[in-house]
């Protein structure tokens, strides 16, 4: 069995002589680290004599204790080393020379973030501009776009989000029925929760919910799936091959989810309507007030204004994740910075173009 | 003649229907550059499977540093394992960690050093191989050559004897390549490792192997053995004759 190394503490005249004995391995190193440092820090007005006459083994880690023991007490000497230990020494302190240290990077002036962002709002324009692009072209490129893509993506953005939307839809019919019905009921107004319902979901929550479940599940899925193409140099290959990523890879996924979120979004309301119904059936209005109350107030601009606004949500996510995809960087950690991006910035752009929204259809008087 | 660090008897591996080899029976003693070669397909990196405990063989025994790892209890299996280093074909350093973190991370998991002195080993490590100063960048920000340095640097974390190389050359101009072969040379030579590396690269065999041993897929297991120098001058069969004078079969 092998002996770990022990360390003893002796006087010899002037100097103090630290002796390790045995075999100095990183789990020995390990145990013995920080007593040896701080013996070797004490009494630092006498010389330091380190002897290795009895250690039989010093691998890697031992070396290193050494060398921390050598640095922390500049001058000392090593002593006794057998000619296996000096060479794993001398190899570790030749690998520990010091490299030089690079100077600190300057701070980044603020014009230049602010250059940097035009640039990245720039390619954001330019990544638009080649889709357009793209678009325009897929009559020559029809070969490379692959309606078979198109179907998986619009099953894996559309059909299998079916269950989830109706899900949102019922909770969310649901709970802003129950919180209206409260503070309506107190003025006598308990019929106008239908209304206030159904046009909150019909105009807004309807397409901003689906687009929220959209970015969620296939934004983030989109830029996996081509930030992992681009790691694996994919995307080059495909580059190299004559084909264009933007008509093989992008326009399917985009033009699945502009099928797929009108559905999303009907389903998702209808969902909502029935919640609300639950709600207020169960408080006592009759299904037919309810159905009256809806059927008078909510208008057609209020449900094909909502379709529109889904149609534009879920292109623009898409878009933004195919691009993350395609901007990732190397390595796994870029695929999972991608998929961020891609949640990210597809909620973000789905509330600002809300906002345009409201402001044009208030414009348009709709 | 030092003892065996590695024994591999009776060796087998099949996969469904198909023996891939069988019967191969070798031992690598301490300090040895040991090569596993042959044809693509023929089972080399199997075999290292097997050796490294990842793949327990169809037949036949693995005993590494002195103990059977297939039939020896999971504490004592892992804990021969933990004395060996392995360096994947690709490198496989983990993506999100610099190199300094992940050298550091055998040292976090498998000893108690204090954190500082984690930090040091691993720097001494990245020394080592000549990345000292590559050590805050990710493997993403790095050359081939420097990732398989890296890889080295991380199976010497623990200061294992014995280190397992799967394809160190693969990918590389013969210029990075030679010089990954010069430092698996140092790094015998200076901390007394033993190592098994499976390679097909004939500049790198002839430069750093002591001893090799050469599987082919049609035979079905080892068709030589022995000084992989003596092989390319000396040996009469047509496919070891084939493979050292790089001519097509």
């Amino acid at each position: 069995m092998a002996q770990a190394a022990t360390l003893a503490s002796a006087d010899r005249g002037e100097a103090r002589v630290l002796s390790l004995r045995g075999q100095l391995d990183v789990a020995a190193a390990g145990v013995l680290w920080t007593g040896a440092l701080r013996e070797a820090a004490a009494q630092p007005e006498r010389p330091l004599v380190i002897d290795l006459t009895a250690l039989e083994l010093c691998d890697t880690a031992g070396a290193a204790l050494l060398l921390a023991i050598e640095q922390e007490r500049p001058g000392a000497t090593i002593e006794g080393a057998q000619p296996h230990v000096a060479a794993v020494l001398e190899r570790a302190r030749a690998a520990l020379v010091a490299p030089p240290t690079p100077p600190p990077s300057p701070p980044v002036p603020w014009h230049v973030v602010i250059v940097q962002g035009l640039v990245s709002a720039g390619d954001g324009f330019a990544y638009l501009g080649e889709a357009v692009l793209a678009v325009l072209h897929v009559p020559s490129r029809l070969r490379q776009f692959r309606r078979a893509d198109l179907m998986r993506s619009a099953d894996q953005a559309g059909v299998r989000a079916v269950p989830l939307v109706l899900l949102l839809g019922l909770l969310m019919g649901l709970i802003l029925a129950f919180q209206s019905l409260v503070p309506m009921r107190r003025f006598g107004a308990d019929l106008y929760v239908a209304n206030l319902v159904a046009i909150s979901l019909l105009r807004e929550l309807g397409p901003l919910l689906a687009s929220v479940v959209l970015a969620g599940r296939s934004g983030s899925a989109f830029a996996a799936e081509i930030g992992t193409m681009k790691v694996n140099q994919e995307v080059d290959a495909l580059a190299t091959m004559g084909i264009d990523p933007m008509t093989m890879l992008v326009l399917p996924r985009m033009a699945a989810a502009l099928l797929v979120m009108p559905v999303l979004t009907v389903l998702l309301e209808v969902a909502g309507l029935l919640g609300m119904s639950v709600v207020l059936v169960g408080s006592g209005i009759p299904m037919t007030a309810i159905a009256n109350q809806v059927m008078e107030w909510v208008q057609p601009a209020d449900f094909y204004g909502g379709l529109a606004k889904a149609v534009v949500f879920g292109t623009v996510v898409a878009a933004i994740g195919c691009r993350a995809g395609l901007n990732a960087g190397n390595g796994p950690r870029a695929v999972g910075e991608a998929a961020t991006a891609a949640v990210v910035g597809g909620i973000v752009a789905t509330i600002v173009l809300d906002g345009v929204f409201a402001v044009l259809f208030f414009r348009l008087g709709l | 003649m030092t003892a065996p660090v590695l024994r591999g008897s009776g060796l087998a591996q099949s996969f469904g229907q198909r023996t891939l080899y069988q019967d191969v029976t070798f031992e690598v003693a301490g300090g040895e550059v040991f090569v596993i070669l042959g044809g693509s397909g023929c089972g080399k990196t199997t075999l290292l499977r097997q050796c490294i405990g990842l793949l327990a063989p169809t037949a036949g025994s693995v005993e590494l540093l002195g103990e059977d790892i297939y039939a020896a209890e999971a504490p004592a299996r892992d804990a021969v394992l933990r004395r060996i280093g392995v360096m994947f074909q690709s490198g496989a350093l983990f993506g999100s960690m610099t190199l300094l973190e992940n050298v550091m991370l055998p040292l976090e998991v498998h000893t108690d050093l204090p954190p500082s002195a984690r930090s040091r080993i691993a720097r001494l490590k990245l020394g080592l191989v000549g990345l000292a100063d590559a050590a805050a960048r990710l493997p993403a920000e790095i050359s081939g050559g420097m990732v398989k340095r890296a890889a080295i640097a991380r199976a010497l974390a623990l200061d294992p004897p014995l280190l397992f190389l799967d394809e160190p050359s693969a990918g590389l101009d013969p210029v990075t390549s030679a010089g990954l072969d010069r430092l698996i040379l140092d790094l015998r030579r200076d901390l007394s490792l033993t190592f098994v590396v499976v390679t097909h690269e004939l500049a790198s065999i002839l430069a750093i192997a002591d001893r090799c041993l050469m599987l082919d897929h049609e035979a079905q297991g080892v068709i030589a053995t022995g000084d992989p120098r003596r092989l390319r001058d000396e040996s009469e069969d047509p496919k070891v004759r084939a493979f050292f004078r790089r001519e097509a079969a």
